[in-house]
């Protein structure tokens, strides 16, 4: 514990309060970029720089070993235009985030209506649905690689036994995605969990003893006051979920590394192939862009949305 | 909403409701099958893990280990670096969470508090910062940590996740909203601001401080993708990059792939579990103001 001694009450008999730094005017006007500087010097070093660095690049045939070999002008951004694998890349980026936003905001939902309650089972509930969040990726997807087996993984094992044919979850190119998305539900989930409890336990008990006295029936209470009282955390959990979800590499590299026939591979791993297996660091730069580009329009209109509704309300 | 008439009664002293109906029951159930479909997986990967290596593929599944074994743990830790890497990951995430909480306190009390030339286009930039994706930065800051010659370094991994822009957000926005008194009261009595940052608003700010510190510690040691891209040295790796190796190394024993995923995510199950509390009320503290 630090010791905190009490704030002394300013109407002493004490002189006026003698400015600090005062006779040094420099400090006083300057002073304060002191407390910035550490940050400002990271920021700047390890942020502002590779945003313009990679900028720059993307207008260079460069190597991997940084030295700019000739300028390309606009040719890496045409060729990224027409090829492809950006589109089908992209295409399987916004899939994953079609496919994983609705079930990743509305099961966190159920969970925090389901766990909001006080003494051991509440706390054995937060535990459950928030516990595989802390895990890394890597530890997820060992796991989930494993269930996911054939012939005696987990699902597979259950399929069979109930009569069913099994499925080679990973290596079929319509099943790859969904079992991506499911592994994904299972570990992210808690976040937005724990979001909506944090509002949930914000709802003054009052308004519901008042709509109790007025005789609301629990299902009333849930559709008249908790959801629309809930709304504005919905809004801002989609649009952290959808941005997260944007930005999927980890699971997909790890279970499916793209596969199979690149059917699950999302932008971000196209271009840490272009970059670290194909040495085409002005390429990959403007793939990056293009990527940046689309999560900064994703912000900007969902900032809109939000701050313009903030202002209805 | 129909109007509400307030009860001018003092506090009802029993429940509104009968204790058990129909739809508290079903709740309680509905919450219990959704818990243990969440630990499945996790109990499985456990269950797993301390089964002999022919036990994991024999086909009809057997659902507890018939000859429990830790011989998976025992072998695992023998043959693999995984010490290394829990001492990399250590090493690491400690550095970041100290030093992201170091330097954001102190920056968001320069924003906050302080007033200099450049101060508001300074933290515009700041907010813009914040809408930079970590993962499109991958190719050039691995050209210039190549330039640095900080690849396969602590600094290398641990330096561009000290700039946590959303953090210095955070925590300014509490700055904003602790009453100036006290700080005056401390500088009436000639304390230099650095000694007000340390003795008035850090413990007028501990509960965000120690939300900050433990969603910034679980993102370190949980980060993949940088990592990862600067580390290409075994014994520099961290867990998370260590064990999305393992699958090969280990081949197809699953017993020894379940034991690695236990082993690595254990650290934080228990951390996670003694700071629940915390974690829960600061996710509602950050997202919520955040």
């Amino acid at each position: 514990m630090a010791v905190q001694t009490p704030p002394r009450a300013l109407s002493t008999t004490r002189p006026a309060a003698p400015k600090p730094g005062a006779g040094r005017p420099w400090m006083e006007r300057w002073g304060g970029l002191f407390f910035v500087a550490p940050f400002l010097l990271l920021f700047a070093v390890f942020l502002v720089w590779p945003t313009i660095n990679g900028f720059w690049n993307s207008f260079f045939n460069t190597s991997l070993a940084g030295v700019k070999q000739e300028f390309l002008g606009l040719q890496n951004w045409r060729e990224m235009f027409g090829d492809p694998a950006v589109w089908s890349s992209l295409k399987n980026t916004l899939v994953f985030t079609a496919m994983s936003t609705p079930p990743l905001v509305i099961v966190a939902l159920v969970m925090a209506l389901l766990a909001n309650r006080k003494g051991l089972l509440g706390w054995l509930l937060r535990f459950s649905y928030f516990a595989p969040f802390v895990l890394p990726a890597t530890v997820v997807t060992l796991i989930w690689v494993w269930i996911y087996q054939p012939g005696f993984g987990l699902v597979n094992g259950l399929l069979t036994s109930g009569g069913f044919a099994e499925i080679d979850w990973l290596n079929t190119e319509n099943r790859a995605m969904l079992a991506v998305v499911i592994t994904t539900v299972w570990w992210t989930v808690g976040f937005n969990f724990l979001l909506y409890l944090a509002a949930l336990q914000g709802i003054p008990a009052q308004v519901y003893e008042a709509a109790a006295i007025d005789g609301a029936n629990g299902r009333q209470q849930l559709f008249r006051i908790t959801l629309p009282l809930l709304s504005r955390t919905t809004g801002l959990i989609v649009v952290l979920q959808l941005v997260a979800s944007l930005k999927i590499f980890d699971q997909i590299y790890l279970m499916t590394n793209g596969g199979p026939n690149y059917a699950t591979r999302p932008i971000i791993q196209y271009i840490y192939q272009s970059g670290f297996t194909s040495y085409r660091i002005g390429y990959a730069s403007a793939i990056s862009y293009l990527f940046f580009a689309i999560i900064v329009i994703v912000s900007v209109a969902q900032f809109k949305l939000f701050s313009g509704r903030r202002d209805a309300a | 909403m129909t109007t509400i008439t307030m009860p001018t009664r003092s506090a009802p002293s029993g429940p509104v409701e009968p204790r058990w109906t129909y739809p508290k029951v079903a709740s309680v159930v509905g919450a219990v099958i959704l818990a243990v479909l969440w630990l499945v997986p996790l109990l499985w990967a456990l269950d797993t893990s301390l089964k002999p290596e022919p036990e994991t593929t024999r086909a009809p599944i057997t659902w507890l280990p018939q000859a429990p074994t830790v011989e998976a743990y025992r072998s695992v830790i023998e043959q693999g670096d995984l010490i290394r890497w829990f001492l990399n990951s250590t090493v690491v995430s400690v550095l970041v969470t100290g030093l992201t909480l170091v330097v954001s306190v102190l920056a968001a009390y320069g924003f906050s508090r302080t007033h200099f030339p450049g101060r508001r286009v300074l933290f515009g930039l700041m907010i813009a910062g914040i809408l930079v994706p970590p993962q499109v930065l991958i190719v050039p800051l691995f050209q210039e940590m190549t330039g640095l010659g900080l690849v396969d370094t602590y600094w290398g991994i641990v330096l561009p996740q000290v700039v946590a822009p959303v953090m210095v957000f955070v925590l300014k926005k509490f700055f904003d909203g602790i009453s100036r008194d006290y700080e005056d009261a401390a500088r009436v009595d000639g304390a230099p601001r650095w000694r007000i940052v340390w003795s008035v608003m850090v413990p007028m700010s501990r509960p965000i401080l120690v939300a900050v510190g433990i969603f910034t510690f679980i993102g370190a040691w949980n980060n993949f993708l940088w990592p990862f891209i600067v580390t290409t040295d075994p014994s520099m790796m961290t867990i998370p990059v260590g064990l999305a190796n393992v699958q090969g190394s280990y081949g197809l024993r699953y017993a020894q792939i379940m034991a690695s995923a236990v082993l690595g995510g254990l650290p934080l199950l228990i951390v996670y579990a003694l700071f629940q509390r915390h974690v829960v009320r600061g996710v509602g503290d950050a997202g919520i103001k955040g």
